[in-house]
């Protein structure tokens, strides 16, 4: 262990755990007005304390040096790919998908937690190979394949349970670090290629609420009660907002449950009704500053390791965001992911402090060499 | 071995030297970390950077165009999703008679609506089993309205019987089945046994082709609107203006608050011109024939009684038609869905001849001492025209040529005349001209001349057929309404009314024609001859009134096919026409009555006298100073014959007894 290497909390990257707790801040708010009156009413309170436990975990995470966490990444990697292989086994069924655990009465998400494994080990796969980013000839053929096998496997399982939206967060950490190692155009090529050739047969792959998801996001209007229905009243509420907002706990579309869960997925919804394009330019600042925060701590991590880290930390708060606030208004298929620290929920708060934590832990280390 | 795995030898040879000489170890190898520099990657990073600012500003930009430019769309759409309006239907305006009393009026019921929206397929076979109808009803009435906008409600079944309307009530909650809706609606009530029905006309949703034409360019799917009748002349005064309240609920269909409620404008009542008490005589004197009345007082234009028969019952006409009973009106030739007052159209005979007579007179062909030698039929053009009278009448004059309705007389004076002058004075009276009375589809019937031939069937005029014109046959048509009007009109001295059944409608200044007095009155002594002197007509004589009148026996079919022997017996009978007025002088009341099949205008004239007899029986009942005579007795209530299901009918109505 090598916990002595950290300087100082002065060293801490304070604006960004100011931008975090202020989209937190948000988050509650806006989860008390959506909330109230009905049978979520106490998710405020439960997302303070978890709120309290995330900033723990984040604290958690910085005190050991991330050398450390990334010579784990071989245990990390097999325990979470048996845990997912075990939750297939023992998860219970929870909203029609086995992805919860329940541990001591609380309900865990797996796949939340793999994210950072995920983010650690493209990390050390990435820093500890020859060549890489020499800027010449990029990755080879081998690492790609075998990188791309490794996340390929908990992908799969994540996107077995079924739980697509989560799945698909592990592929902007992958795309971050094979782009920032540096790739041949021509893999690059054939790789799309490979995939305009893999999407139609991966229609026949998808489960029905998946395929209805994607074909109500290119028509919501076709089953307006169905599968489309969120997405018209998403869209509904949020052009409600209009400029200056309907104010808190007065926008008609989240007060009379016209948003079907408007504290945790499309709680942006709600919150673009109440506050208004206004508060919507306000908050999306917040997340940009949030991740140019990330970006400049990758800049100046003291090693590959530490900015490949900060930056698949980036990567999937920028594809968490893009993907959650444009479904909101139509712009993105309804996939289920949460909005990183404004939504209702612990598992996705605490992956998120737990990067965070990361990040900070790159940051504290940057003039250990 | 292959140069494959040489170059792989060598490779790993190669990394192995590097490793060695201090160089980057392989990934999980083992091998401790190196101190690397990460500046390489810092362009990359920058292009990060923006990539994400570039994204940020397409999420702007979406939320820009949602929420600045179609915020307001968006708001509508929002205030539209939490307010939920359902109309309160306003009642259709009463039709009432002369007098102010209800021959049409509206009676509360229930309908159930369904919300497109809000209706989930699985419910389909509950709902339709509760409301006792078949699925497919169900979904072919959501197809037909598949172009109205989604959020207005789709009318599922009106009428609803009390077990229905329990079903609605009971599950309309949000948790079973919160798409049905239970309207509180009207609907119409006839009076009975089809009184009234041409006239009055019926209700129901409005067509496909209604609604393409101009006339109900306002009205929308669902609507109900008069199809026939005075329903559908005056619609517009009759309909109200729908009210509706709005009640914001949320997205279960539960009610949380009653924004506002707009009350119902109910529809205007029309008071008509029909004397109820006529009405009922002319109905019950028609019973079980074939056939029409129409009472009209001259004076005014104004329609006092109209019957037409055989009728239909438009409560079952305002309700839903169901295919065995539209079987039976429209099978056979009875054809009950006609109006006969205004729209058969039939040879008016010998009620033709007071015209004939009027015509000569004014133009001078004749004058009122003229006379001739009837000897029971003569020859014009070459071919014989034989008298009604078999025998002859002798030597007669204009007066017993009108009571006797001699044809030889007519024949002579019309072949003096000509068609073309015949038609000039009949089209004048009104013949072959729509009277232009307030309800839809009037027949025009037919006032034939030189001109009119040449123009329509290309022939020249062959003379014989004036001699028919002159007693009312060949091509000439005229129907109830119109005779009615004509005569009305002509024995009123030269003044013609529209006719008209609404009180107070605009009917504009009336026509008029100037006939010499002396010439009118001769006339109309002879067709006071016609009943009181043991004319033709005598059979509608009454005691103390001057009924006067003419009768008339038109052929339907021509000679030449009526000696082919290929018709039935019923097409071979005449119809009988009378065409009656009382009093002498500045006459109060014209009353047309055809039956067809009548043989002979003697057997229609009773009709004519017991609907005169009944306007001045109650005129005198009603008259304030009243001291001659006994009073007569009172007119059958004719109430009777109205309204509700608990209402009697009288037993004679029912078994279409001429009283």
């Amino acid at each position: 262990m090598k916990i002595s290497r950290y300087r100082s909390y002065l060293d801490m990257d304070w604006p960004l755990v100011l931008v975090t707790l202020l989209i937190c801040v948000v988050g509650v708010m806006q989860i008390y007005s959506a909330t109230h009156g009905t049978k979520w009413h106490d998710s405020w309170w439960k997302q303070i304390v978890w709120i309290g436990v995330g900033l723990g975990l984040m604290w958690a995470v910085m005190q050991v040096d991330y050398h450390t966490l990334l010579g784990q990444v071989p245990l990390l990697y097999v325990v979470s790919v048996s845990a997912l292989l075990l939750l297939r086994l023992v998860g219970r069924m929870v909203f029609g998908s086995r992805r919860w655990i329940h541990i001591f009465g609380a309900s865990f998400q797996i796949s939340e937690f793999v994210k950072l494994v995920i983010i650690l080990l493209v990390a050390r796969y990435l820093s500890e190979m020859k060549g890489a980013g020499s800027g010449r000839d990029g990755l080879r053929p081998s690492d790609l394949w075998k990188l791309g096998g490794l996340v390929a496997l908990p992908t799969l399982l994540v996107m077995a349970q079924p739980d697509l939206g989560t799945a698909l967060t592990y592929l902007p950490v992958l795309a971050m670090g094979i782009l920032l190692a540096g790739i041949r155009w021509q893999y690059l090529a054939v790789g799309a290629l490979a995939l305009t050739l893999v999407l139609p047969a991966g229609w026949y792959g998808l489960k029905e609420y998946q395929r209805a998801r994607l074909v109500t996001f290119l028509d919501p209007e076709r089953d307006p009660r169905g599968a489309g229905y969120q997405v018209i009243q998403s869209k509904i509420a949020v052009g409600d907002g209009g400029v200056w907002g309907r104010g808190m706990k007065q926008g008609t579309q989240t007060q009379l449950r016209f948003l079907p869960v408007p504290h945790t997925d499309f709680i942006f919804s709600a919150f673009a009704e109440e506050r208004g394009f206004v508060g919507v330019v306000f908050v999306l600042g917040l997340y940009f500053l949030l991740l140019m925060q990330i970006a400049d701590n990758a800049q100046r991590a003291p090693d590959r390791a530490g900015m490949y880290l900060c930056m698949g930390v980036a990567g999937l708060l920028l594809f968490h965001v893009l993907i959650n606030v444009g479904m909101v208004v139509g712009r993105m298929p309804v996939t289920g992911i949460p909005l990183p620290l404004m939504s209702s929920g612990g598992s996705n708060l605490f992956s998120v402090f737990m990067m965070l934590g990361l990040v900070q832990n790159v940051r504290l280390r940057r003039f250990v060499r | 071995m292959s140069s494959e795995s040489q170059r792989h030898q060598q490779e790993s040879q190669r990394q192995e030297s590097q490793w060695h000489s201090g160089g980057y170890g392989g990934p999980f190898t083992g091998i401790p970390f190196t101190n690397d520099d990460a500046r390489f990657a810092l362009p990359r990073i920058v292009s990060f950077q923006y990539i994400a600012a570039a994204i940020f500003l397409f999420l702007v930009v979406s939320y820009f165009m949602v929420q600045v430019r179609d915020g307001e769309t968006n708001s509508l759409l929002a205030e539209r999703n939490r307010v939920k309006t359902v109309p309160i239907l306003a009642p259709r305006g009463k039709l009432l008679d002369r007098d102010g009393r209800t021959l049409v009026d509206s009676h509360s019921a229930y309908s159930v609506m369904l919300s497109r929206e809000g209706f989930k397929e699985e419910h389909l076979a509950a709902i339709a089993d509760g409301l006792h109808m078949a699925p497919q009803e169900i979904l072919d009435r959501l197809k037909h309205s598949a172009s109205r906008p989604r959020y207005l409600p789709v009318a599922l079944k009106q009428e609803l019987t009390p077990a229905e309307i329990a079903f609605v009530e009971s599950h309309s909650d949000p948790a079973t089945f919160p798409e049905l809706e239970l309207v509180e609606s009207h609907r119409r009530v006839y009076p009975r046994n089809g009184m009234g029905a041409h006239v009055l006309g019926y209700v129901a949703e409005v067509s496909e082709q209604d609604l393409n034409s101009e006339a109900f360019a306002a009205y929308a799917q669902g609507d109900i609107v008069g199809k026939a009748g005075l329903e559908r002349q005056y619609n517009d005064r009759l309909v109200g203006k729908d009210g509706q309240t709005r009640t914001v609920v949320d997205s279960s269909g539960r009610e949380r608050q009653v924004l506002d409620r707009i009350e119902a404008m109910p529809g205007t009542d029309l008071t008509l011109s029909l004397d109820l008490d006529l009405q009922a005589v002319a109905e019950l004197a028609l019973e079980g024939q074939r056939g029409a009345v129409v009472a009209l007082d001259p004076r005014t234009g104004e329609v006092l009684a109209m019957v037409s028969r055989p009728a239909y019952d438009l409560n079952i006409f305002s309700n839903h038609v169901s295919a065995d009973y539209w079987k039976q009106l429209t099978e056979g030739d009875a054809n009950p869905m006609l109006n006969r007052a205004i729209q058969a159209q039939f040879a008016p005979g010998s009620t033709f001849k007071p015209m004939v007579a009027v015509a000569a007179l004014e133009t001078g062909t004749i004058d009122e001492n003229y006379a001739l030698n009837c000897a029971g039929g003569a020859n014009f053009y070459g071919r014989y025209f034989s008298c009604d009278l078999k025998t002859g009448h002798g030597h007669i004059d204009l007066h017993r040529a009108l009571v006797e309705s001699c044809d030889v007389y007519f024949y002579t004076v019309g072949n003096l005349l000509g068609v073309d002058r015949m038609a000039q004075y009949a089209t004048l009276f009104g013949i072959g001209k729509r009277t232009g009375i307030d309800l839809p589809n009037e027949a025009e019937g037919l006032m034939p001349s030189m001109q009119w031939k040449r123009r329509v069937q290309h022939q020249e005029w062959y003379p014989g057929e004036t001699i028919s014109v002159a007693i009312g046959q060949g091509a000439v048509t005229v129907t109830p309404v119109q005779l009615a009007s004509a005569i009305g009109g002509m024995v009123s001295g030269g003044i013609w009314y529209k006719p008209h059944l609404v009180k107070g409608a605009d009917v504009g200044p009336p026509r008029r024609a100037n006939l010499r007095p002396e010439n009118i009155a001769a006339v109309v002594d002879g067709m006071y001859g016609v009943v009181n002197e043991g004319g033709t007509g005598a059979s509608a004589h009454i005691d103390g009134i001057e009924l006067s009148g003419k009768t008339g026996s038109a052929q339907r079919v021509s000679n030449e096919l009526r000696k082919s022997g290929k018709l039935g017996k019923k097409e071979l009978l005449d119809n009988g026409w009378f065409v009656g007025f009382a009093p002498r002088q500045n006459p109060e009341i014209v009353v047309a009555a055809l039956i067809e099949g009548g043989e002979h205008g003697a057997l229609v004239a009773p009709i004519v006298r017991d609907v005169v007899k009944s306007y001045f029986d109650k005129k005198l009942r009603l008259a304030p100073t009243t001291t001659k005579g006994p009073a007569p007795a009172p007119a059958t209530p004719p109430i009777a014959l109205l309204g509700s299901e608990s209402t009697r009918v009288p037993a004679r109505v029912l078994a279409g007894v001429k009283p």
